[in-house]
């Protein structure tokens, strides 16, 4: 793990990334990273997250100034810019069922091609999949989920990199920072090793590369 | 009284201490205020918080403790919380005992539509096909008509969420329920005669001998 200063974490991202990013309805999201992204301009980003939040606020903020191609998430009823550049063509996005889209990033992450669910059997999340019969019940195939870069939000990170989170703050972080080739973390809390118990680690050092520096 | 509150009341009659319960946005939501004292029920919001509780005293609310729509709520005794991939597990993999949701329609063999109409409200799913699918019991809450216009209909014309069928359907006109697959009238709302309830809506409708009126849980 290295530490970066924000400038620095976000000047690696190149344009047309792909990015997992924490938070759900922004609650858990890396704010700062947002407002940098949006600073340095990046372009034709994939976003890969819970939802596209609100207008003014996490994802929202990439979306209105327009950086996404691409966005594979749950849920975009609350921003009804993402809605707006979707159906303008502008913007192309990816619905998938909340569980599903958690369960595909876990595989990515765990070393997994993909999980078999029963969610999606008969609607149109079905189309184009493979289904397979497990015990004579059915299920369809869903492939696993990776990106370039995965921004997480820790309440607290040690100086070695290891993490915990607060709260509904947790929700996609942990998982999405398995599933990404290089993991920057913006935490609100940076303390030394060991105020962390070990209990209480929710991610291991191991898998972070970059802790932003508090200014 | 307010359809939306005659549902909300029936359907509280279906928790039971101990259940771990979670409430959509809209009318299910509203489930909770009216539950008998001392009922114990665990509140799921799938955004990782079991526990949930009603929202904070003005200046107690915490940025980091919300409902799967964002809104600050509190934290009961007991709560937990978890990453995504546990909430959706306890969804997924039977634990959810009970899922209440909105709906756009639902058929006479019980399959609900309630997450897109094509081309004119496009949310997005979130979580609505992982609970259908996988609660151990789902109850839709919704009103009976849309502007005039029955909710409950032969055959789902919107995409449906999921091809488990609900196993009951709680409007302010009637309680249905789909035993062998079959829309069937089990009560009455609070007024109303079955014929009535058969007038407001398109789906066939089983009507046994007896259909008792709908009782509600305390306001």
């Amino acid at each position: 793990m290295q530490t970066v200063s924000l400038e620095n974490s976000v000047a690696m991202i190149p344009n047309g990334a792909s990015l997992m990013i924490g938070g759900f309805m922004a609650v858990g999201t890396p704010e700062r990273l947002m407002d940098e992204i949006v600073r340095q301009n990046k372009r034709d980003l994939t976003v890969i997250a819970n939802d596209t939040a609100m207008p003014g606020k996490g994802i929202g903020k990439l979306v209105a100034a327009k950086m996404l191609r691409k966005a594979i998430v749950s849920h975009i009823g609350l921003n009804p810019e993402t809605q707006r550049q979707m159906m303008a063509g502008e913007l192309e996005v990816q619905l998938v069922p909340q569980g599903t889209l958690i369960e595909r990033i876990r595989a990515g992450g765990f070393g997994l091609g993909g999980i078999l669910t029963q969610t999606g059997i008969g609607t149109p999340v079905q189309d184009g999949k493979q289904v397979v019969k497990v015990d004579g019940k059915a299920f369809l195939v869903e492939t696993a989920l990776r990106a370039d870069f995965a921004l997480v939000l820790a309440f607290v990170a040690d100086y070695l990199g290891n993490l915990g989170y607060a709260l509904t703050a947790r929700n996609f972080n942990p998982v999405i920072a398995m599933a990404a080739d290089t993991v920057i973390v913006s935490a609100q809390n940076i303390v030394p090793v060991g105020v962390i118990s070990p209990d209480h680690v929710m991610t291991p050092a191991p898998v972070v590369d970059y802790l932003v520096t508090n200014s | 009284m307010e359809s939306q509150i005659i549902i909300a009341r029936r359907i509280a009659r279906e928790l039971k201490s101990g259940m771990l319960v979670n409430l959509g946005i809209g009318i299910p939501t509203l489930v909770a205020n009216y539950l008998p004292e001392g009922l114990h029920i665990f509140f799921q919001s799938e955004n990782g918080l079991i526990g949930t509780g009603p929202p904070p005293a003005e200046g107690m609310g915490h940025p980091m403790l919300t409902d799967a729509g964002g809104r600050p709520v509190t934290a009961l005794p007991g709560a937990c919380t978890f990453d995504s991939a546990m909430s959706f597990g306890l969804i997924r993999g039977g634990h959810l005992d009970l899922t209440v949701l909105g709906g756009l329609q639902v058929d006479q063999h019980g399959y609900l539509a309630n997450w897109v109409i094509p081309k004119k409200m496009v949310p997005g799913m979130g979580g609505a096909m992982d609970l259908v699918s996988g609660a151990k019991r789902v109850i839709v809450a919704m009103q009976h008509t849309a502007k005039g216009v029955s909710k409950i209909v032969k055959k789902c014309t919107l995409p449906i969420t999921a091809m488990r069928p609900v196993d009951l359907l709680v409007t302010e006109l009637a309680v249905i329920g789909f035993p062998g697959g079959r829309a069937t009238l089990l009560e009455t709302g609070p007024g109303a005669s079955a014929s009535q309830v058969v007038a407001a809506t398109e789906a066939e409708l089983v009507i046994p001998d007896h259909v008792p009126e709908m009782a509600l849980g305390h306001a």
